[in-house]
């Protein structure tokens, strides 16, 4: 029997919207507030969500403990009060809730209990951002 | 790709009535909603964009812009009005939490650049929403 395990995790980043592939005058233009060359930052929220098939014995699609323990290790301990733009990940790219979507589903690929479907972000209470992995998203998600 | 979603507020007053039905049908069929005089929601909508990442900006879409055009096409018409009196296409469809997901899928389909509308998600209040996904969904 198959289904669906979500589980909410919470970290406060900081984080500035600059491209070096613009000049200052297009980096104001595309990023507006979010440019501010002194950075701002957010309380984000992360759920994720694992399909299996329900172990007959535990009940369980995974060990809800070893993912806590994964995402304290890969998740909470890299970026909660961090500053993201400092982070090798965005090096090469900027640290919008898009391309943290898609490394945060990318470490949490990682994860081999179960299968992720499915990485949902909040940045602020008016925005959100899910990243399925390229295909359509599970019915009734999103 | 990436689904993005925006979420916006409008406060509105509606009733529910078909002209062709007669005030007992209404009332069977409304009841409290069927009452003529009006009531009110405050409503959240969430609209959900899909899109591929844009490798230099790192966006799917401006969310400043995606709110602007939420703000224009939907919020200016909606907020603080009466659905049924006001805003054009309720004059001859009831109001419901359905049909409000389809009327504002209507009014934003097409006009957001570089992301195809996925879903709008109407809540009428914290405990009912109802969700558009287009014709095709």
């Amino acid at each position: 029997m198959k289904a669906y395990l979500s589980r909410r995790y919470h970290f406060s980043a900081s984080h500035r919207l600059h491209s070096e592939a613009y000049d200052e005058e297009r980096n104001r233009e595309v990023f507006g507030k979010c440019n501010n060359p002194y950075g701002h930052g957010h309380n984000y929220t992360v759920q994720v969500t694992f399909s299996g098939r329900v172990d007959p014995v535990t009940g369980m699609v995974c060990d809800l403990g070893a993912l806590d323990a994964f995402a304290k290790e890969r998740l909470i301990e890299q970026f909660d009060h961090a500053n993201l733009n400092l982070l090798d990940c965005f090096k090469n790219r900027v640290s919008t809730t898009e391309n943290l979507s898609q490394e945060i589903y990318r470490i949490f690929g990682e994860f081999g209990a179960a299968h992720l479907e499915r990485v949902h972000i909040e940045e602020t209470s008016n925005n959100s951002f899910d990243d399925v992995g390229g295909g359509m998203p599970v019915a009734g998600t999103l | 790709m990436i689904f993005l979603t925006r979420k916006a507020e409008f406060s509105s007053a509606h009733f529910y009535w078909i002209e062709d039905w007669t005030e007992e049908e209404n009332q069977r069929v409304f009841g409290r909603c069927a009452n003529r005089n009006g009531h009110g929601h405050n409503y959240t909508v969430e609209v959900t964009v899909a899109g591929e990442v844009d490798p230099v900006s790192g966006f799917v879409v401006d969310l400043k812009q995606l709110k602007d055009i939420l703000e224009q096409e939907v919020i200016r018409v909606y907020d603080h009005r009466h659905l049924n009196l006001e805003v054009p296409e309720f004059k001859t469809m009831v109001p419901t939490t359905e049909n409000i997901s389809i009327a504002i899928w209507k009014r934003l389909e097409g006009k957001i650049p570089n992301a195809r509308l996925h879903r709008i998600r109407v809540y009428e209040m914290p405990d009912l929403f109802a969700d558009f996904y287009g014709e095709e969904g």
